[in-house]
C-alpha cells in the first residue's frame, strides 16, 4: 500500500521551504493581513525612534489635551505628550519585552519538553508535575505574585514571562515527542549508534518544529497581552516609559478629557494581538498543526 | 445488476460487472486500482466529493441512480449492506452490540421499535431474540453475552462477525464486503471466510467481495474480477482464472504470490515491475502497457476493448487470443536462477544469533491497596522462555498469530526492549540487554527492518542523508566522496536508481521506502538482519520484488536473517528454518521442510490449514480453531494451547506443561502427544511441501 507524500513533511523540508511557507501564509486573506500587520509593527518597533516627531517624555504644556490633528495624529495627553510618538516608541518596548520573553520561554520549554519527554521515567514525571503546579495558577496571578516579590522591572517581567510560558510550551512539545519517539525511524537511529543529541536534534526536533512555530506565535500574542496587563496594573514597566498598558492606566483617569490618549494604545494592543493570532492561525494551517485550546 | 460508473478524476473507467443472487464475485487489485471506489459506487454510497459521471447501477433490474436520499436510505436498510474493513471503527463504541444489531433489523417492526428500549417491552423481547438468533447464525456461541457487550470487549474476529451479523440483519439482496479479513489473524480469517461461504449458500445473498488477496478470493468466491488502474481487465470463474489467466496483469499477480513449497532459488517469484499509473495520468493505450512484459506498439497506442474470450470470461487485452492459444507466454522472463546455495561452514560452530530463554513480562498497574498488602503484581507475559538460533546464510522464519510475541522477541533481540530474563548472543558473544549499553562497534552487526515502511525513514532527511548516517557513524566512512559512492552502491544493491538519494521519503512509494530501509540496514554490512513484518503492508507485486531481493542479498552476503511474518506462505517461501510461536512461547521449530510436514504441533496444524491457497479445490481437511486465545495475563496452567486445541488430551494437557519432543528430521515440538501418534493422525497439508527449502544446506547446517 503506497503512502502518499505528506504535504506537512514536504512543507518543512527542502531549499524552498521558507518561500513555500511564506506563500502558504499569504494564500488566505486572514493570515495575509495578520502577517502583514505583524511585519508592520515589527518595522515600527525598529524604526520608531527615527520617525517619531516628538520624544516619549517631551512635554509641551501649552499643547496639552489636544485632540487628534494633522500635526498631532493621535492628539496629546494631559501632560502635553504626543500620543502618536509615545505609541510609536512604546511599540519597541512591548515587542521587545514580549518577543524576548516568549523566545526564551519557547527555547527553554522546547529543550525541557524535548529532553524529559524523550527520556521519560521519573525525570519526566517530576518535571511535568512541577509544570502542572505552575499551570494551576493563572499566568496573570503568577506574574503579579512574582513581581510583588521581585519588584517591578523590565528584567523581572522577562523572568515572569518565561516562568509562565515554559510549562505551556513544554506540554505542546511533549505531545509531539510522545508520538514521534515510538516511530520506527527513531528506533532505527538508535540502532545505528546515533548519540542522544543527534537523535533529539535530527530525528525528534524536526517533527516538533511546526507545532513549536505555531506555539511561539501564540505565546507572543499572549505575552503582549500579559505585558500590557502588567503595565496597566502598575506591576510591570514603570512610568514614565511609553508602555502601552501603562499609557492606558495613566489616560484612564482622564478618559473623558482625552479619550484619544486612551484609545490609541488600546487599539494598538488589540490590533497587534489579533494580527499575531491571525498569523498563528495561518501558520498552523500552512504547517498542518492542530491548534490547542490554550 | 450492472454498473458502469466513472467518477471525479476518473477513479473508475467503463467497469461492467454483474453479481447473480447466491454467488460471490471477488474484486481484486493492487492498492490504487479503484476496488473500494467500485464497491462504494455499487452501494451509491460515494464520499462527498465522488460523483458518478456516466453509467448506472441496477439492483434486481431497477436502476438505483436518481433515487432520492430517503429512497437510498431505505435501500441501505433493506436491500444492500456493507461489511467494512475495520469493524471496531464502524461499530459505535458507546452502544452495546445487541442494540446496534437490533438497529440493523430491517423490515422487522419489532426491531425498529425495539430501538432504545430493547429488552423492556414485549416487542423488545422479540427484537432481542432476533438479535441473538442472528449472532448465533454467524457462529458467535455465547450470543447473549456478546449482545450485552460493548465492541471493545470483543476480539477482532468477533467484532467482524458482529459486523457481518449487522449486515445480515437486513436480509440484504447484496452484501458488499470491503477487505473484511485483512486485519484479522490467519486463523480467525479462515473461520470468517468459512462463514461467508456458508451464509451465501444458506441465504442466497449476492456477495461482492473486495480483497487485495487472490488467495482469499479463491476461497470465498465463484468469480473473480481483476481491477487495474480503475479498469476491469479480466473477469472469469475462479478456477479458470487461476489455472489459465488470460491477462498479463493477472498472470503477474499470480506469479507474485509465493506458494507453500516453492523453492525460492530454483523458482523465484516474478514481481510486476513499475507502478500503477495515477488516476490523472493514465496512458492513452492499455493502462497496463507500461508494466506489461509482452506489450507491443499497439498496446501503447490503442485502448483494448473488454472482449468475451469464452462464455463467462472477459478480458481487456490486445494479445489475449495468442495467450489463450498458448503461443505467447505473458510472463516476464525469469531471472537466471540464483547460483547454487553453498552450505557455509558455521563460524566457529556458533550460530550468528542465539536467543536463550528470553522472557518479557509487562507488569500491570496494581491498585494502592494491593501494593500495600504486597500482593505480587500481575504481568502480561509477552514472551516466555523463548530460545532460537539463526545461522549464517540461512533464514529463520518466525510465525504466529498477533499477540504471540514475535515482535517482542525481535525488539528484545535488537535491544529496543529490555527483556525480563534470558540472553541474546551474537556469534557466541553475549550482548547487553539494553541497546544503549551495547558496544557501538558491534551495533552494525545486528540491524532490523521494520514493518511500517512509512515510519521507518525520517521524513525530514533525504534518502541519501538517511543512508549516510550509519555509514558515517558505524561503518567508518569519512570523506564526502566515499560516502556518496557507498550510498550509490547501496541504492544499486536494492535496485533503486542513484537519483533517489536526493528524494525525501514522502516522494517514494511504499515498496521504494522499504527498499531504502533495507539499504539502510545493509549499510553496516550486518551479519544478522531482523525483519519484523517487513513486507506485510505491501502489495503482492511489490512484496514479491522485495522477497526476491532478500534472497539475492542473502546469497551474496551470507547474512543470517530472522524473518517475522504472520503470513505463512511468505515465511514458507523464504525460510530455511521455521519457529512457530504461540502466546509468547515457541511451540515448534526446525528445518522448514520438516515443519511443513507432519507431525505438526496441533497449533501449527491449525495455522497451516488456515493459510488460504490459490487452488480452490485443493483445500484438504481443515482444522479450525474455535474461541479466542487465552489472555496472556491469566495463562491457564498446563499447555497454554489446551483451551483451543482440537487434539487436547484432556486432563494431562490442562495440568502439565508439555515436554519437548524431537524427531529424526531435526524438529522439536512441545506437545503431550507423542510425535508418532501425531504423524498417523494428521494429513500433510501441502502436497509438495516436502522439498521446501531443502537445498543442500538444509540438512547440513541444521542445528
Amino acid at each position: 500500500m503506497t503512502t502518499s507524500p505528506s504535504p506537512g513533511a514536504l512543507a518543512t523540508r527542502g531549499p524552498h521551504a521558507f518561500g513555500r511557507a511564506l506563500r502558504a501564509l499569504f494564500a488566505r486573506p486572514g493570515s495575509a493581513i495578520g502577517t502583514s500587520l505583524v511585519a508592520g509593527f515589527l518595522l515600527l518597533a525598529a524604526v520608531g525612534p527615527l520617525i517619531a516627531p516628538y520624544g516619549a517624555n517631551e512635554q509641551v504644556f501649552a499643547e496639552a489635551r489636544q485632540p487628534p490633528s494633522l500635526a498631532r495624529p493621535f492628539g496629546t495627553d494631559h501632560l502635553g505628550r504626543d500620543v502618536f510618538s509615545r505609541v510609536l516608541l512604546g511599540a519597541r518596548d512591548i515587542v521587545s519585552v514580549a518577543g524576548l520573553g516568549s523566545l526564551v520561554a519557547v527555547v527553554l520549554g522546547a529543550a525541557a519538553g524535548l529532553l524529559t519527554s524523550y527520556l521519560g521515567g521519573l525525570v519526566e514525571e517530576l518535571t511535568f508535575r512541577f509544570f502542572d503546579a505552575l499551570l494551576a495558577m493563572p499566568a496573570l496571578l503568577l506574574a503579579l505574585l512574582l513581581l510583588g516579590m521581585l519588584g517591578p522591572s523590565r528584567a523581572n517581567v522577562l523572568i515572569v514571562l518565561t516562568l509562565a510560558y515554559v510549562p505551556i510550551v513544554a506540554r505542546v512539545v511533549r505531545s509531539v515527542v510522545l508520538d514521534v519517539k515510538s516511530k520506527d525511524y527513531v528506533a532505527a537511529a538508535r540502532m545505528q549508534g546515533e548519540p542522544l543529541p543527534a537523535v533529539l536534534l535530527r530525528d525528534v526536533l524536526p517533527a516538533v518544529l511546526p507545532a513549536l512555530a505555531v506555539e511561539a506565535a501564540l505565546r507572543f500574542s499572549y505575552a503582549i497581552f500579559l505585558v500590557a496587563s502588567l503595565g496597566f496594573l502598575g506591576a510591570g514597566v514603570q512610568p514614565p516609559s511609553p508602555d502601552w498598558g501603562l499609557m492606558i492606566r495613566e489616560a484612564r483617569t482622564f478618559a473623558s478629557l482625552t479619550p484619544w490618549a486612551l484609545a490609541a494604545p488600546a487599539v494598538a494592543i488589540s490590533v497587534l494581538v489579533v494580527a499575531v493570532n491571525l498569523m498563528a492561525e495561518g501558520l498552523a494551517r500552512a504547517l498542518q498543526v492542530t491548534r490547542g485550546v490554550r | 445488476m450492472a454498473y458502469g460508473p466513472g467518477a471525479g478524476v476518473l477513479a473508475l473507467r467503463d467497469v461492467d460487472l454483474d453479481v447473480a443472487p447466491g454467488t460471490a464475485v471477488g474484486l481484486v487489485g493492487e492498492s490504487g486500482s479503484g476496488k473500494s471506489t467500485l464497491a462504494l459506487a455499487a452501494l451509491r454510497f460515494l464520499p462527498g466529493d465522488g460523483r458518478v459521471v456516466r453509467g448506472r447501477v441496477e439492483l434486481g433490474g431497477v436502476a438505483l441512480d436518481g433515487l432520492s436520499s430517503a429512497a437510498l436510505r431505505d435501500l441501505w436498510r433493506r436491500r444492500v449492506r456493507l461489511v467494512p474493513q475495520d469493524p471496531l471503527a464502524s461499530l459505535n463504541p458507546s452502544l452495546t452490540v445487541g442494540r446496534q444489531v437490533a438497529e440493523g433489523l430491517a423490515g422487522d417492526p419489532a426491531g425498529r421499535d425495539g430501538e432504545g428500549t430493547a429488552g423492556a417491552s414485549p416487542r423488545g423481547d422479540r427484537a432481542r431474540d432476533a438479535v441473538r438468533a442472528l449472532l448465533a447464525s454467524v457462529g458467535l456461541a455465547d450470543a447473549a453475552r456478546v449482545a450485552a457487550s460493548y465492541p471493545h470487549q470483543l476480539s477482532g474476529g468477533m467484532q467482524q462477525r458482529v459486523a457481518i451479523a449487522m449486515a445480515l440483519g437486513g436480509a440484504p439482496e447484496l452484501l458488499v464486503m470491503d477487505e473484511p479479513t485483512t486485519n484479522l489473524d490467519v486463523t480467525t480469517e479462515a473461520t470468517v471466510l468459512d462463514l461467508v461461504r456458508d451464509l451465501r449458500e444458506r441465504h442466497g445473498t449476492a456477495v461482492l467481495y473486495v480483497s487485495h488477496s487472490l488467495a482469499v478470493v479463491a476461497r470465498t468466491c465463484d468469480r473473480v474480477a481483476v481491477l487495474y488502474a480503475g479498469e476491469l481487465v479480466e473477469d472469469a470463474p475462479v478456477a479458470e482464472l487461476y489455472r489459465r489467466p488470460l491477462h498479463p496483469y493477472t498472470r503477474g499477480l499470480l506469479d507474485s504470490l509465493p506458494r507453500v513449497g516453492q523453492d525460492r532459488r530454483a523458482e523465484p517469484l516474478r514481481p510486476i515491475e513499475g507502478r500503477i499509473p495515477e488516476a490523472h495520468a493514465r496512458p492513452p493505450g492499455c493502462v497496463f502497457a507500461d508494466r506489461c512484459p509482452v506489450a507491443i506498439e499497439r498496446c501503447h497506442a490503442e485502448r483494448p476493448a473488454l472482449d468475451d474470450a469464452a462464455p463467462g470470461r472477459r478480458v481487456r487485452c490486445h494479445r489475449w487470443p495468442e495467450i489463450a492459444a498458448g503461443t505467447l507466454d505473458p510472463r516476464r522472463p525469469a531471472e537466471p536462477p540464483a547460483r547454487a546455495h553453498d552450505a557455509l561452514a558455521p563460524d566457529g560452530d556458533a550460530p550468528a544469533l542465539s536467543v536463550r530463554s528470553l522472557s518479557k513480562r509487562y507488569p500491570l498497574a496494581r491498585g494502592a491497596w494491593a501494593a500495600l498488602r504486597r500482593r505480587p503484581a500481575r504481568a502480561v507475559r509477552a514472551l516466555e522462555d523463548a530460545s532460537l538460533e539463526v545461522w549464517r546464510g540461512r533464514t529463520l522464519g518466525l510465525v504466529g498469530e498477533s499477540g504471540s510475541g514475535k515482535s517482542t522477541l525481535a525488539r528484545c533481540v535488537v535491544g529496543l526492549t529490555v527483556p525480563t530474563a534470558g540472553e541474546v548472543a551474537l556469534a557466541g558473544a553475549r550482548l547487553a540487554p539494553r541497546l544503549e549499553h551495547r558496544y557501538r562497534a558491534r551495533l552494525g552487526e545486528l540491524q532490523m527492518v521494520f514493518q511500517n515502511s512509512g515510519e521507518a525513514l525520517n521524513p525530514y532527511l533525504t534518502v541519501g542523508e538517511s543512508l549516510a548516517r550509519p555509514l558515517r557513524r558505524l561503518a567508518g566512512a569519512r570523506s564526502g566522496g566515499e560516502i556518496e559512492a557507498r550510498v550509490r552502491s547501496l541504492l544499486e544493491a536494492v535496485h533503486l536508481p542513484a537519483a533517489f538519494a536526493a528524494r525525501v521519503p514522502g516522494e517514494l512509494s511504499g515498496g521504494e521506502q522499504q527498499r531504502v530501509a533495507i539499504a539502510r540496514a545493509l549499510a553496516t554490512e550486518p551479519c544478522v538482519l531482523v525483519f519484523d513484518e517487513s513486507v506485510s503492508g505491501l502489495d503482492v507485486s511489490v512484496q514479491a520484488g522485495i522477497l526476491d531481493l532478500l534472497t539475492r542479498l542473502q546469497d551474496e552476503r551470507h547474512g543470517a536473517y530472522a524473518f517475522i511474518s504472520h503470513d505463512l506462505a511468505v515465511v514458507a517461501y523464504l525460510a530455511d528454518d521455521i519457529a512457530v510461536m504461540h502466546l509468547g512461547r515457541v511451540v515448534e521449530s526446525g528445518p522448514a521442510s520438516a515443519v511443513l510436514r507432519p507431525p505438526y504441533h496441533p497449533y501449527t496444524e491449525a495455522l497451516l490449514s488456515a493459510v488460504p491457497t490459490l487452488d480452490p479445490d485443493g483445500q484438504a481437511e481443515r482444522v479450525r480453531l474455535t474461541g479466542d486465545a487465552p489472555s496472556p495475563v491469566d495463562l491457564p496452567p498446563g499447555c497454554p494451547f489446551h483451551t483451543r486445541c482440537p487434539r487436547s488430551l484432556g486432563e494431562l494437557c490442562e495440568r502439565e506443561a508439555p515436554p519437548w519432543r524431537r524427531d529424526a528430521s531435526g524438529k522439536t515440538v512441545a506437545c503431550h502427544i507423542p510425535l508418532e501418534e501425531l504423524v498417523t493422525a494428521q494429513v500433510p497439508l501441502f502436497a509438495d511441501a516436502g522439498d521446501a527449502g531443502a537445498g543442500p544446506a538444509a540438512e547440513g547446517a541444521a542445528p
